[in-house]
Formats: structure tokens, sequence, C-alpha cells
């Protein structure tokens, strides 16, 4: 496969360059394909290729000592991946995983640095990209109080308990919305609630298994 | 009947980047529409809602107190 022009036009930040000059920058960049469930790359591990998504879906996550999986964002197509590495110099913070095919595009960092001495146009767009990366990290931040989510998470599950019709239901995006957090937020709370026996996920169905404890969890993140 | 995500048509832009998520082959094309099919493997994952760009596709959960 080769680079499609079309496709370069997508990545944030070349599109303050004109067309002439995408064509310029075109032979930087490589393609790289992988599978569903291939590893895009791994935390901890150093980084020398900016990677920016054409195709698929990612999902990007860490990885806890004791192997639990904490999904920080799920990838679309058109967003960069790995920047912070890349221009921070570190290893990897994140691994990120191919939840369908995919399709990357990368320049390698010096590359990158030599194209950016070049059109320093870019810069600022990457700065944008930077920008709008801690604006949600520190939403994150503050998600952190995780005590204070999960009580959220749980008060929701009780206010909105149904009679087993299936008339009512409610999303984790909606869930998110009223508790006023990420989606991954809410995933994590529901995983904690099961994890302590509180609550029983059974496919489509979330069944409160302790009411009194699930009370008793709200009254104390509270 | 097996309980099944929903998709809303009017919100959908056919990206399909939900069938590239779906594991158990529950989201496919019809007629270059992107529909959903009642399986039994579906086992709610919500990974099709979760990369959904428009929110069309909802995995809604039943609150229920045992």
């Amino acid at each position: 496969m080769v680079i499609d022009s079309n496709l370069l036009n997508d990545i944030p930040f070349l599109r303050e360059l004109n067309s002439s000059e995408r064509e310029a920058v075109k032979p930087l960049f490589f393609d790289k394909a992988l599978r569903r469930g291939e590893m895009a790359f791994l935390e901890g591990e150093p980084a020398d290729t900016l990677y920016v998504l054409i195709t698929g879906v990612v999902k990007i996550f860490k990885t806890s000592a004791n192997g639990k999986e904490q999904i920080i964002s799920i990838s679309t197509p058109h967003e960069v991946l790995n920047d912070t590495s890349i221009f921070d110099g570190g290893p990897n913070p994140v691994s990120a995983q191919a939840m369908s095919s995919i399709t990357l595009y990368g320049i390698k960092k010096d590359k990158l640095e030599l194209m950016l001495k070049q059109y320093p146009k870019i810069t600022l767009s990457i700065i944008k990209i930077l920008s709008e990366r801690t604006r949600r990290l520190l939403a994150l931040i503050e998600d952190l109080s995780f005590k204070h989510v999960i009580g959220r998470v749980g008060k929701i599950l009780l206010e909105h308990t149904g009679d087993n019709s299936g008339k009512q239901r409610l999303t984790q995006q909606e869930m998110a919305a009223i508790a006023g957090t990420a989606r991954e937020v809410v995933a994590r709370s529901l995983k904690t609630l099961e994890e302590r026996g509180v609550v029983k996920i059974d496919r489509h169905r979330i069944l409160i298994t302790d009411k009194q404890a699930l009370e008793e969890m709200i009254l104390e993140s509270a | 009947m097996v309980e099944m995500p929903s998709i809303d048509q009017e919100k959908c832009n056919q990206c399909q980047l939900c069938i590239s998520v779906c594991k158990c082959g529950a989201i496919v094309l019809v007629n270059d529409v992107v529909s959903i099919v009642e399986t039994e493997e579906c086992h709610w994952c919500t990974a099709c809602e979760a990369v959904c760009p428009t929110g069309a596709l909802s995995c809604g959960f039943e609150i229920i107190i045992e």
C-alpha cells in the first residue's frame, strides 16, 4: 500500500499545509496495517515513530502491576496516537491495540523534526492537539477522585431501576452524562461494583445484588 | 428473541466503525445500511457504542434490584 494523498489531508497537523506542501512531505510517511488484536505499540517501550490512525479503531490503555487493564481512550480515525513519547523522548506511557483492522500512517522522529523545521506552522497545530489532550486529561484527573464517581454511578443505578420489562434502559454513555464523567470511568466503576459483589452484570442487565451495600457505598462517597 | 444493541438510523453516518470492532458479527451491512442482526454471540461488550462517533448505537442496560 502507498500513502494516499487524500488520507494524508485528514491528518490534523497537516491541514495547515497547502496541497503542494503536503505532497512534499508525503514521502516522509509510511503506512502500517494491523489486524484486530495486534499491538501498535507497548507501554514502557521507547518510541521512534509518530503514528496517526487512518482507518479503524484503536484501544489506548495502561496495564497495572497486577495486569489490570485501564482503558484511557478509544481512538478513531485521524487521531494522533503517541505524541507524548515522541516529543518528550520518554517511553510510551500507554499501549495501543487494534480493535479492528487498522491502518496507521507513521513518520520517524528524525523525519518529523525535519518536517517541523521546514514547516513551522505544523508546530502550532501540534501544540493545539497537545493542549486538547491536556484539557481531556485534566478532566480525567478530576474524575480520579474515583471514590466520588463510584458513588455517583451507584446512585444512578438505584435511581433508574426498571421492572424487568426491558422498557427502561440506560447506556454507559448516558450514565456518564448523568454522572458528569467519561464513559470509560463509568465502565470502570461498574466493573469495580461487580468485583465488590454489589452488582452483577448479566449481558444487558445490571442486577443490584446487594442494595444495602450499594447504599452504604453511596453514603461513604458523598 | 435475543435482546440486541439498537441503532438510530437518523443519527448513523454509515462510517462502519461499529462493524469493524464487533467481534460477533452482529452488525452488518444490509443494502449498504448498517444494521443489527440477532445473535446469541453478542455478549454486550458495548464496543460498538464506544466507537460510534454520532451516538447512533445504544447498548442500554436494564437495572434490576435482585
